[in-house]
């Protein structure tokens, strides 16, 4: 592809035509989307529509069956050559990556490691940095998410929201251009979800690429640039949070949002009483 | 008559001759424990000769006796021109052997890892040898823990066969003590009475370590 002067012209993620398919089910059917700098993507949508799967191919935890997929310029996962794609080395699909984060609905913490040595074990291993050097860094990024206090504290000691945290303590140290959050606060009590989003709205008012998996409506209205709902593996509907959720008139979309409202309500008064 | 003297007289020997049975006993399960993770690794590799390589190794170690592995390799590896002392040939196949058993063991730790673990490493950029040794390895050793300590005290108890081959060590020493004092039922209680403590000191030494991994996971 033609590389572009300007440096924020051009998109961080850039996925065009995305095809997945597992054995006869097609999850994605023909996914194109474009996250630039600074940009905050929320991806919204039933569960099965295929957004966990979109971002997981985006981070090639899933190989996409078709299309293509650039960040920063490279192709992701494999080399094009003469009409076909050949899958590329591991270490080549590390390279491309390299700037991306990921942050797992489950926290993937390793439980025989502590919190400071979940977030400084990789800086030591894939960025050679000296161990003093990275202990500093993965202290300063577990303070940056407020758990400067539990740096010691094994995964099953900490809550849910707290194991969240480090999770996305883990991967900012690497220094991504873009963050990928799988439904972040699915797993976690409600009452842990609110330290959680905090964290990732401070991220996203510092300017850090985000793409975020999630059912947090009230989140993505505040926070997202762009409101993505997807829906039987395709981009349904697409727009500022204004767009997404007032304006388009997308049956699907008005269903869905319908239900997540329902769900929600938990006082119905009369006409004119005040909600608690 | 019973005789507690000889085996006052004889102990000091004996116990010189049991660090020889620790020594050839874990030194083979050290390395039966690198070959055992790699053989795991391969057998669950989507490498096709890999898990080929890795299922016939397994099958033959675990499928002939010990025994007879001693004696092929005592009396081949002077056929094919490797002139290794007995002690090295011998632990070599102890090794051999309970490598197979412990891939045997890991691979059910190695199968309890939930994928997550290994998905977030490869997004902060580890290499497959960095996951292996830093999160697989760590993980699967403590979720099998008792069995690797099982096979340890097994390795020290089999550490007896070596003396067929002419290998100094325990039971060995207590042959020829044996023998040459005509006291044999008194001697071979000593010797009974030393693996005891040493798979005793194995077996607390387990449990302390068991007891730091649980320590990991409470709340």
């Amino acid at each position: 592809m033609a590389e572009e002067k300007t440096p924020n012209s051009r998109p961080i993620i850039d996925v065009r035509g995305v095809w997945k398919r597992f054995g006869s089910a097609e999850v994605l059917k023909g996914i194109d989307l474009q996250i630039k700098k600074s940009e905050v993507t929320c991806i919204i949508g039933p569960s099965g529509s295929g957004k966990s799967t979109l971002l997981r191919c985006i981070a090639f935890l899933e190989e996409y069956s078709e299309g293509e997929i650039y960040i920063e310029g490279e192709l992701l996962g494999f080399s094009l050559e003469n009409g076909g794609r050949r899958r590329v080395s591991d270490a080549e699909v590390d390279r491309v990556r390299r700037n991306v984060g990921f942050v797992f609905q489950q926290f993937n913490l390793w439980p025989h490691m502590s919190a400071l040595e979940n977030v400084a074990m990789p800086l030591k291993l894939s960025r050679g940095m000296p161990r003093e050097e990275a202990a500093r860094r993965a202290r300063a990024m577990l303070e940056k998410v407020g758990l400067g206090h539990r740096t010691q504290a094994y995964p099953s000691q900490l809550s849910g929201g707290q194991q969240q945290r480090v999770g996305i303590a883990r991967a900012l140290a690497m220094e991504p251009h873009i963050m990928l959050f799988d439904e972040p606060t699915s797993a976690l009590d409600p009452e842990l979800v609110g330290e959680v989003l905090q964290v990732m709205r401070d991220l996203a008012s510092e300017g850090m690429t985000m793409a975020v998996v999630t059912h947090e409506m009230g989140f993505a209205a505040q926070v997202a640039d762009t409101v993505m709902f997807i829906d039987h593996g395709i981009i349904a509907a697409s727009g500022s949070p204004n767009e997404v959720f007032r304006e388009n008139q997308n049956s699907r979309l008005r269903q869905f949002l319908q239900n997540y409202f329902e769900r929600n309500v938990f006082w119905q008064g009369s006409e004119g009483a005040a909600a608690p | 008559m019973f005789n507690t003297e000889i085996i006052v007289k004889s102990l000091p020997m004996l116990l010189q001759a049991s660090v020889w049975t620790v020594v050839y006993s874990l030194t083979s399960v050290a390395i039966g424990f690198c070959i055992g993770t790699l053989m795991c690794a391969a057998g669950l590799s989507s490498s096709r000769l890999g898990r080929g390589v890795a299922a016939f190794y397994v099958s033959f170690f675990r499928g002939v006796p010990l025994l007879v592995q001693l004696l092929i390799s005592y009396y081949c590896l002077p056929l094919i021109g490797l002139n290794v002392p007995s002690s090295v040939a011998a632990v070599g196949t102890l090794a051999l052997c309970t490598g197979a058993y412990i891939a045997e063991i890991l691979r059910g730790g190695f199968l309890g890892i939930p994928p997550g673990l290994i998905e977030a490493a490869r997004m902060v950029g580890l290499s497959r040898a960095q996951i292996l040794t830093r999160i697989e390895v760590p993980m699967a050793v403590r979720f099998t823990l008792p069995a690797l300590v099982n096979e340890t005290t097994m390795m020290v108890k089999a550490s007896s066969l070596i003396s067929v081959v002419g290998v100094l060590e325990l039971t060995r020493l207590a042959q020829n003590i044996a023998t040459s004092t005509f006291q044999p039922l008194e001697i071979y209680l000593a010797a009974g009475a030393i693996y005891f403590v040493i798979n005793a000191v194995i077996s607390s030494a387990g449990t302390l370590v068991e007891g730091r991994f649980k320590a990991e996971t409470a709340r």
